[in-house]
Order: C-alpha cells, then sequence, then structure tokens
C-alpha cells in the first residue's frame, strides 16, 4: 500500500433543502483526511463533524450504497466531472490520493432537467425506471421457456451486449450531455435486448416505446457530442446510440 | 419444539416438490385479482417474486430503500450462478449439485429444500436466458461454464465479473415490465417498519418514506420478506451501506423465529482495512485463488519488517515464504472452503505474521502464476480485478503481492422458514438470503444467486398459492379505517419518536463502529464461550448506551438519514446479541461457526450427536433472553461425512 | 411514421438528411467551382449552362427546402436541449479531453455559416441568378461598373470572383467562413451517418476519418477558389 498522507482540503458543496429551495455553495473544511480514504468515506468525515458541530443545514444528503462501484446509486458532480477526476470508475471508487494538499473540491448534484434535486447532493432519477417500464424488457413470464441451450448465440454479439449490459443507470450520461439526453442510456438496454434473438422478436415496439417515454419525459435531444460515453464509468459506447437509432428509424419506416 | 413443523411432502426424495405442486391448492384467476401480496426488498429474490406473482394476476406491492429497485446489493454479486445442467458433460447432475450444497453447508441444511433448489436451477438459467441475460458464450453460440470453490464440475453459469448484475437486471427488467403494466405498486425510497398483525395472520406493513419521513401502512393478504442479509451487524463488511436486518428484526419481534443467526460467511479475499475511516470492505473474486499463491514469511523478523515498511514482499527469498495453506491442506491447497481459508489467515496473523502496519493481511502472490503462465495469460482471466485492486490500493499485483484479508460476506442464518418458505407468522414469507433454509452452516460459491432466483421464480409463486387458497374471500381492509393497521402505525410513531428525543452525544456510525468491533473480535472467525459471554455483556451495554446518548440531528419529518441509520443500529444491537447466544449454544464447529473448544489440532470438530439441528430462537421481550426451538435434521437420503481436505478422499 | 417526425430521432433524422443533402450540393458546388481555378471561360461555360434555366431553379428551390428545414430544427432542437439541461448550470463542467469542440458548438458554427452564406448570396446569388429571374441585370451591371467590374453579370461568374477576391477584406472574410464550415462539416458529416444509425463501433473512427478528410478537401478547394481568385 501506498504511504498514508494527511489531506487538509477545502469543501465547496451544494446545499438545498429541497426541490423547490434555493440552493447556494456552503465552503466546509476537513483536515487530516487520509489520501487512502475513498472519497464517500471523506464524506462521511465532513458529516460526523456537522453532527457533532450541530450545523444548521445538518449533515450532507448525498446518494450511495454498494459502495464498490456497481448499484448505480451513487452520483457527484466533483471539480467539474461526473463521478470525478478519474476515468472509467464511479463516485464511490475515487479515492483521495486523486487529491493534494490544500485542494479545493467543488462538489456538485447531477444537474439536468430530467433529475430534480431532493436535497443536496441527492436527485431524483425514478425518470430511468420510467423509461424501462416502459419496454427495457423481454415480455417473457416466468416459467415454459425453452431450454437456455436451444438458441446459440454468437459469441460477438453476446460479448457486445454485454458490453451496453453493463450500464448501472446511474445517470451520468444525461447529467454530463450538454443536451439533458438520456440517448446513452436508453440505447443501452434497446441495444442490448436487439442484439440477442430473444429480446429481437421485439426490438421494434421497445425502441418505440422507450424513445416515446424519454422524449416525454423531457430529456434533450442527443446531438453526439461523445461526452456520454467519455464520462460513463462502464465505457457504454455510444455505438449503441446508433443501433438505436437504426433500429428506431427502421421501426418507424416499417410502420 | 412441537409447532416447528418443516411440512416436508411425503415421498422419495426426487419426487417431494413434484407431489407438492400436484396436490398443492390454487387460485382462480378471477380470485387471483382480488389478493394483494406485498414484497419488500427487491434484490433477486424479492424482484423475482413479485414479477412472477403480479404475471400470475396478483396484485402486488413492491418496496424498496434504494431510489430504485435494480440497485439492490444482489448487484454486487460477481462469480457466478449455479445450475446442473451438465452442459459441459462433466457428470454434474441434480442430485451431485444437491449433495455437493448439502456437504459445504456441513449437514446442517434441510435435505428436501436443498433437493428443490438443485432441481430448479436449470429452470433458472432457462428463464435468465430467455430474459436477455447476456451469459458468458463459447464460440460455437452455447453457454460458457466454469469451475468455482468446492464443487468438481464446471457447473457456474457467469456474464464477465457482473453475474449478480446481470441476473438482477433481469429481475429487474421483468418487475418493471408489471409495474409498466399496473399489476405491481412501486414504492421506492420507502423502509419497512414493521408488521400488521390480524387476526393472528400477517395482514400488511407499516412504513416510512425516506424522502417525507411519512409513516404509512398498507394492506396484503400477505407479505413476503426479501429483505437479505444482516452481516452489516459487524460495520465493516462487503454488503452495501444501506443493507439491514431490520424487517427480520420486526418479523423476529411480532414472533417469526430466527433460525442459525450465528451462521455467518467470512470471505477469505477481500482488500484489508486500511483506517478508522472505513465504510465497507470490497470483496475480490475467489476466482483469484485458483492462480495466486497465499503466503505469510516464515521468519517473524520478515514479518515486522513488512509491518514497518522496510522491506517489500519482493526482498523476501521463495525459501522464506511460508505457503501455510498448500502445506496444511496438501489435497486442496489454496482451493480450501472459505472457512478454512480465513481462519488459516486469522491463525497466521493473530501468531505475528501478518505483513501490513495494520497486522491485518497476507500474500496472495501472482508472481508463480505470472511465471507459469505468462503475464497475458494473467491479465485475460483476472485483469478486471486487479485494474479494480489498483485502483482501491494504489498497487500494481503485477508486481507485489495483494494484500489479502477475511470480512463479513454472507449470512446463512436468518427466519426460519418451513418447506413452503412460509414463516412462523401464518401469512408471512421469507426468500433469499433473509431465510435460514438452504446453506446450512456455510454457502457455496455461485450458490446465492441460485437460491435468491429459486425462492422468488419457483417456489414462492407456488407455495404463496397454497397459501393464499382460502384467502381470497378476505375482503381488502382499508388502513386508514382498521384498528389493527391504526394501532401499529401509531406504534411506529411513537418508537421513531423515542429515537428521536434520546438527544445524546453519540453518532449512530461511532456506536455501529463498537458494535462491530465487539461482534468482530468475539463473534468472528474463533468464537470461544468466554468471548461470546464478554460479546453479550458488552453488547447488552452498549444497547443501553444508544438508547441514552444516540444523536440523531434534524426532524422526523423530511429526509432523515441519521435517523434511519438509528432504526437500523437500534435493530443490529438486538441481533448482535441473537448472534452471540446462538453461537454460545452452538458447542460445535461447523461451517462458518468456528468454536475455538470444538477442535481438533486446529481443525472444526462438528458434533452430529448434540447439534444436528436448527436452531430456531423466539422472542420473548426486550432485553429479555430468547428461547431456543430446535428443528432435528434427518438425513434420510445422504450419508453424513466429515469434511477433508488434507488427503484426496 | 406516425409522430416520427416529433420525435427526438425523428428530428435529428431531419438534420441528418437535410445536413448530407446541402454537403452533397457543396461538393457540386466545389466542382464547378473548381472550373474557376483553371479556366475562366470554362467556368463561364458552366455558370451559363445553369443560368436561370428551369432545372436549376427547380434545384435551388429543393436546396433552399433543405436549408430551411436544417436550420429551423437546428433552433427547434436547441430550444429543446436548453429545456432539458434544467435551469441549474454547473459551477464549473471540465469535460475529458476527447469532446470534439465542434460538437459542443454547432449552432453557433451554423450561424456563422448562415451569416457567411447570406454574404455570399449578397454577392453572388442576387447578382446572377436572382438578377436573371428578376430582369434587372443591367441595373445590377450598370451599379458596379464604377467599382471596376467589368463583364456580363448573369453569366460572367469568373469576373465576380475576380471583383470581390481582390478586396483583401472580402478574402479574409470568406477564409474565415470556410473555417467554421470546416469545422462544422467535420462534426456533421459524420454525426449524420451516426444519427441515421449507419454506424457502429468499428466505423465510428472510420467516418470520423473520412469526415475530416473529405470536409478538409471542400473547405480547402474553396479557399483555393477565393484564393485564386485574389491572385488573378
Amino acid at each position: 500500500m501506498a504511504e498514508h498522507k494527511g489531506l487538509n482540503l477545502t469543501l465547496k458543496v451544494w446545499r438545498q433543502a429541497n426541490r423547490q429551495a434555493q440552493g447556494r455553495f456552503v465552503e466546509y473544511k476537513v483536515e487530516n483526511i487520509s489520501t487512502e480514504a475513498s472519497f464517500l468515506e471523506m464524506m462521511d468525515i465532513l458529516n460526523e463533524q456537522l453532527i457533532n458541530t450541530a450545523d444548521p443545514d445538518g449533515p450532507v444528503a448525498f446518494d450511495h450504497d454498494c459502495r464498490e462501484g456497481i448499484c448505480g446509486m451513487c452520483s457527484l458532480f466533483i471539480n467539474g466531472r461526473g463521478h470525478g477526476p478519474d476515468d472509467q470508475i464511479t463516485t464511490c471508487q475515487l479515492h483521495m490520493r486523486k487529491f493534494k494538499d490544500g485542494d479545493k473540491i467543488t462538489i456538485e448534484p447531477w444537474r439536468s432537467g430530467g433529475f430534480p434535486i431532493i436535497k443536496d447532493l441527492m436527485v431524483d432519477r425514478t425518470a430511468y425506471d420510467k423509461i424501462m417500464q416502459a419496454g427495457g424488457f423481454v415480455s417473457v413470464s416466468t416459467g415454459g421457456v425453452p431450454d437456455a441451450n436451444a438458441i446459440p448465440i454468437s459469441k460477438i454479439d453476446a460479448d457486445e451486449a454485454m458490453d451496453a449490459a453493463a450500464c448501472i443507470g446511474c445517470g451520468c450520461c444525461a447529467a454530463t450531455c450538454k443536451n439533458g439526453s438520456a440517448m446513452l442510456f436508453v440505447s443501452a438496454k434497446v441495444s442490448q435486448l436487439a442484439l440477442l434473438p430473444q429480446g429481437k422478436i421485439e426490438a421494434a415496439r421497445r425502441a418505440k416505446a422507450m424513445v416515446a417515454k424519454m422524449d416525454e419525459l423531457g430529456f434533450g435531444n442527443c446531438t453526439n457530442t461523445g461526452a456520454c460515453e467519455l464520462e460513463c464509468p462502464k465505457s457504454v459506447s455510444i455505438s449503441h446510440i446508433a443501433r438505436l437509432n437504426r433500429e428506431y428509424i427502421i421501426a418507424n419506416i416499417k410502420d | 419444539m412441537a409447532n416447528l413443523d418443516s411440512k416436508i411432502p411425503e415421498g422419495d426424495l426426487k419426487d417431494k416438490w413434484t407431489n407438492y405442486k400436484e396436490h398443492q391448492h390454487l387460485v382462480n384467476p378471477a380470485n387471483k385479482r382480488k389478493i394483494d401480496i406485498i414484497v419488500v426488498g427487491t434484490g433477486l429474490a424479492g424482484a423475482s417474486a413479485a414479477a412472477s406473482l403480479a404475471e400470475m394476476g396478483f396484485k402486488v406491492k413492491a418496496f424498496c430503500y434504494q431510489d430504485s429497485p435494480r440497485r439492490a446489493h444482489s448487484i454486487a454479486a460477481q462469480g457466478g450462478i449455479n445450475a446442473a445442467h451438465n452442459y459441459p458433460n462433466d457428470g454434474d447432475s441434480v442430485y451431485r449439485l444437491f449433495y455437493d450444497t448439502i456437504k459445504g453447508g456441513d449437514y446442517r441444511a434441510r435435505e428436501a429444500n436443498v433437493y428443490r433448489l438443485a432441481e430448479v436451477s436449470n429452470l433458472i438459467i432457462d428463464q435468465c436466458v430467455a430474459q436477455g441475460v447476456p451469459f458468458a458464450r463459447e464460440y460455437g453460440g452455447l453457454l460458457a461454464n466454469r469451475s468455482f470453490g468446492g464443487a468438481l464440475v464446471s457447473r457456474t453459469f457467469y456474464a464477465r465479473g457482473q453475474t449478480g448484475q446481470q441476473l438482477l437486471l433481469g429481475a429487474y427488467s421483468a418487475l418493471s415490465r408489471q409495474i409498466g403494466l399496473g399489476n405491481v405498486e412501486m414504492h421506492n425510497r420507502t423502509e419497512m417498519m414493521d408488521l400488521v398483525m390480524v387476526d393472528g395472520r400477517c395482514r400488511g406493513i407499516v412504513t416510512r418514506n425516506l424522502l417525507t419521513g411519512e409513516i404509512e401502512s398498507h394492506f396484503a393478504h400477505c407479505v413476503i420478506l426479501a429483505t437479505g442479509g444482516y452481516g452489516n451487524v459487524y460495520f465493516l463488511s462487503t454488503n452495501a451501506m444501506g443493507s439491514n436486518g431490520s424487517a427480520a428484526m420486526k418479523a423476529y419481534r411480532k414472533g417469526a423465529y430466527f433460525a442459525n443467526p450465528c451462521m455467518v460467511q467470512i470471505h477469505p479475499t477481500c482488500i484489508p482495512q486500511h483506517g478508522d475511516y472505513q465504510s465497507k470492505l470490497t470483496l475480490m473474486s475467489e476466482s483469484l485463488r485458483n492462480d495466486g499463491r497465499i503466503w505469510v514469511p516464515k521468519k517473524k523478523e520478515d514479518a515486522e519488517k513488512l509491518q514497518k515498511g522496510l522491506i517489500k514482499a519482493s526482498d523476501i527469498k521463495d525459501e522464506d515464504r511460508y505457503f501455510y495453506l498448500e502445506e496444511r491442506y496438501p489435497a486442496f491447497g489454496n482451493l480450501v472452503p472459505r472457512d478454512v481459508a480465513s481462519r488459516n489467515a486469522k491463525e497466521r496473523c493473530d501468531a505475528g505474521y501478518a505483513v501490513n502496519a495494520t497486522q491485518n493481511a497476507v500474500f496472495l502472490d501472482f508472481k508463480y502464476a505470472i511465471e507459469r503462465l505468462g503475464k497475458d495469460v494473467v491479465e485475460q482471466r483476472y485483469g478486471n480485478l486487479f485494474q479494480m485492486y489498483q485502483k482501491i490500493t494504489d498497487t500494481d499485483p503485477y508486481k507485489e503481492p495483494m494484500m489479502i484479508y477475511p470480512a463479513i460476506h454472507y449470512t446463512m442464518g436468518g427466519i426460519w422458514v418451513d418447506y413452503e418458505l412460509s414463516t412462523t407468522i401464518p401469512g408471512l414469507f421469507a426468500a433469499g438470503e433473509a431465510n435460514f433454509s438452504d446453506h446450512g452452516a456455510n454457502r457455496l460459491g455461485a450458490s446465492a444467486l441460485m437460491q435468491g432466483l429459486a425462492d422468488g421464480y419457483f417456489v414462492l409463486p407456488y407455495t404463496v398459492q397454497e397459501y393464499l387458497a382460502d384467502q381470497f374471500n378476505v375482503a381488502r381492509m382499508d388502513p386508514k379505517t382498521t384498528p389493527e393497521f391504526q394501532q401499529a402505525e401509531k406504534e411506529v410513531k411513537e418508537y421513531i419518536d423515542k429515537l428521536m428525543n434520546v438527544k445524546g452525544n453519540e453518532s449512530v456510525d461511532s456506536i455501529h463502529k463498537r458494535l462491530g468491533q465487539i461482534m468482530w473480535n468475539n463473534v468472528g472467525m474463533a468464537r470461544s464461550k468466554e468471548s461470546l459471554e464478554t460479546a453479550i455483556k458488552e453488547i447488552a451495554a452498549l444497547r443501553d448506551e444508544f438508547w441514552k446518548s444516540v444523536k440523531i440531528p434534524g426532524s422526523k419529518d423530511g429526509l432523515n438519514v441519521e435517523l434511519e441509520k438509528a432504526n437500523r443500529v437500534a435493530d443490529f444491537l438486538e441481533l448482535g446479541e441473537l448472534i452471540a447466544r446462538d453461537a454460545l449454544h452452538r458447542e460445535e464447529s461447523c461451517g462458518g461457526h468456528f468454536r475455538v473448544e470444538s477442535s481438533d489440532n486446529g481443525e472444526a470438530k462438528r458434533d452430529d450427536e448434540k447439534f444436528m439441528y436448527v436452531g430456531a430462537w423466539e422472542y420473548k421481550g426486550y432485553n429479555q433472553a430468547p428461547e431456543l426451538h430446535k428443528e432435528p435434521l434427518n438425513y434420510e437420503f445422504i450419508k453424513v461425512q466429515t469434511r477433508n481436505y488434507k488427503t484426496g478422499k | 411514421m406516425k409522430g416520427f417526425f416529433k420525435s427526438s430521432i425523428g428530428k435529428k433524422t431531419v438534420m441528418s438528411v437535410s445536413g448530407l443533402f446541402l454537403i452533397l450540393f457543396l461538393l457540386f458546388h466545389l466542382c464547378m467551382n473548381m472550373a474557376a481555378v483553371f479556366s475562366a471561360e470554362g467556368y463561364n461555360m458552366v455558370c451559363e449552362f445553369l443560368g436561370s434555366n428551369w432545372y436549376a431553379v427547380a434545384g435551388t428551390m429543393v436546396l433552399a427546402a433543405g436549408f430551411l428545414f436544417h436550420i429551423i430544427y437546428a433552433f427547434v432542437l436547441s430550444i429543446q436541449n436548453r429545456k432539458a439541461r434544467g435551469n441549474d448550470r454547473y459551477d464549473n463542467q471540465n469535460l475529458p479531453k476527447g469532446v470534439e469542440w465542434s460538437s459542443k458548438n454547432m449552432l453557433v458554427l451554423g450561424i456563422i455559416v448562415l451569416c457567411g452564406l447570406g454574404l455570399h448570396f449578397a454577392q453572388f446569388w442576387a447578382k446572377m441568378m436572382f438578377a436573371e429571374l428578376a430582369g434587372c441585370e443591367e441595373a445590377v451591371e450598370g451599379f458596379v461598373a464604377t467599382a471596376g467590374y467589368e463583364g456580363r453579370a448573369a453569366v460572367d461568374g469568373a469576373a465576380w470572383i475576380k471583383y470581390y477576391f481582390h478586396n483583401p477584406v472580402i478574402l479574409v472574410i470568406y477564409l474565415v467562413w470556410f473555417a467554421a464550415l470546416w469545422f462544422h462539416l467535420n462534426h456533421g458529416f459524420w454525426s449524420a451517418f451516426h444519427t441515421l444509425g449507419a454506424s457502429n463501433s468499428k466505423w465510428i473512427p472510420r467516418l470520423k476519418c473520412i469526415s475530416t478528410v473529405f470536409t478538409t478537401i471542400i473547405c480547402l478547394g474553396f479557399a483555393v477558389v477565393a484564393i485564386c481568385g485574389a491572385l488573378s
């Protein structure tokens, strides 16, 4: 393990009491943070400090759960980047060794029309669930399905489907996008299921239903900047957006 | 003891489940619409149960504390899921999977349940493939398998290192479909606070909306708890931060028996703790033990130098390295079961041979694998794990050996259920990690996912119907006007007021950390009568302290994370004691439970004469000793043996 | 197809198809212009061939429609996207390296291109095709003769090139315009294919490469025409 170092940091944190309230930045100081600590552990220390000093705003609210980069619950825009200044990881996997003593760290919530702020750094991402409910599934019920090996699937397709399926639904794509577009998220599911024979059957219906729901919820239009792909903690490729476009256009032409 | 009827159907082992299904009662489709079912938790068991029951026509209400059902901690499982498909043609069968699971569980699981689990395992894979789960495949297009600890066949299906994620997203998509169709009413960010009992049956739950703080109650004809394990009693574990044992504890207090709470699995390959501020431990997949060699220095002075950072692992010559698992267990070497590997690591560290400053690590070295296979092959097999390790520790495992240490990972114990997954409360079912049923005293790798989905997709949809067959004429109750619901809500509100009114000066986390310390030191990998008695005493004291000095800032209305944590820790403080009590009474070593008094040259010694039963505890009141009920385990179809990992047979 | 043009992907499809159509036109335009580099008479023959003949007028109408769609949808999409972004902006946003600068500024670049187009129309199209259609060629010729223009306004394109690009200010404005066009096209070209779904992980880098080569040829070509005009 690398050597421990204590960091003294200034945190510029977005505080907002609720959805309607006016938010603002508040600066806090934290001291002697180990470079071995994770970013969220640093936030825990800050919160312990705020509890002990009976801060009027109380501890900072932020979403997190598994703390191993897979549940997709943590978010945060740290120094201007979704999931912070390291690539291909979520905020919970970010470690303090990425920062220097004396740094000022700006911590903001996802800011996107589709993700209203609940409190402080916590946002409402139920829009993603709603898009999934519109069509992000294969319409099979439990039981009565064929043997798992009945339909061979090319390894290449299965691998590409897995690349898309790696999406953790954290919302970083829409939060990073200058257009507030959820296309990377939607395309990951559409693409995964369109690549597999069992999902292909209702691919057209799925693409139309999910895009319609995405539009209805007010997400923006993709302009292919590619920022989503670069910030995605799971490196989901924008090539899936091309597949979604293709599926959607063909589905509409066939109608 | 009389009322512990496990309701195992008659007949040969192979026919039991078929017989059950053929003779059970069903609910007519028109009546299904009149029946409400509550599912608490949306992990593999909960999501799959909610989706399957809704598909059948029941009206389902599902609850989770996360912001979306897709976040449940099943998502973090890496390795894979077992099934007896025997696609690789290596001699696997339903019986062999059943046998391995019983043996791996050190003969403390119920035969009929485990056989059913093995029986439906193939259906799970079929179901998941049909849902579009992208399992790994061979170039020929068929499904790939790999081997896992505790088995002699390759029966594990996987989706890279993210099998749990893919299976959960499959169940989540099925659940989403039902939510979209209006058959499931989903309640995110909602915590179950209590059960509602009407005339001796479970008829609903009281919940707290985590965003608004609102206390509500919900009616259902039956309730399913799929709320996962209680590993977070130990504060540091591989569980998610929010994983808790509260739903199980609320059920326990309402009369559900809690079975085998001391059966806790400690996983040997986790990244060691590095500081007091640490919030959780990260698991490194067990598959690393296939090619990595575990060692500590032979000489104490080398270990001391390592601890002081004066030398590095590479400075120690091969002849000065003690490959303790290979030397002690020649037949299995580094691949001994999880409990054995964990205990040996602890033994070496306690003896002063730990290799890091905090004295809680052993080496897992890939130097030899790289020499034998080449860096490319090692990278192909473990690249993503190595990358994860490097991100967390800032050390390159290709150059320096990994440091690992055991950590709490899974809880085999849980709410006692019969063959139908029904608890001792009529109308209350428990599924997945929340129940105790299938893993005995130790769970094999890649079996947790199998059990969660088996319960949700293929067991509960049948057994719940058996219970509901005469319930359709019970009219829906309005929680707003039914006195039992109003009373339950009132009690929950009073409980929250009680928590808020403590107004002490100690944060919830600091108390939780102290509980974790007590648990880890006294009820961890090696337990003794003395340590357990100490633990019971200390936990009771800490519990009193909690109710005197816990500090919860903010108000009970609206989002209050500290209040959520306090509610969970209050339950952990009782659960911790229950674990210790169970461990104290079980004067044998089996699976994850190791009593130092019951050992043979440091090896676990089971006592089948006295302890071949499930210990189910009945709640008797706050600060009262619970009452033990025993469910004897009869092995009719399998020969009970001693686990032996030293010789080949 | 119901609702297709109201959907986000439908609108983007309109942008892509109209964009690709305009790119094709640019290629056609450049081919004609290249004649001017080699021979003034040759170029004028092309100008005369097109003139205000029915096919040229019809082509222009279609082209105008293409522009109109492209521009209207660009504004509609931009307004929607601004709204989708929500009311709050990040205190600072450091996008990682790899996001094309042009992709973030397509609207601004488009507006610059549009302004340049206005100038270009006033300088060339209004005095050639439009003048011929409106029957006011002589008035135009009379007006510009004082400034040194020699030729038959409607068909002597070569003379117009010489007339305008001899002015260094106009030359520089045009070169800036071509630069903006380069950025706009460099993103627009591959992006159009991507939006139409004619792309995948293998073809994204290839399309981007083709995009850069193609765009450079177009913009460099126009620049060469302008510079040759200035030097003639």
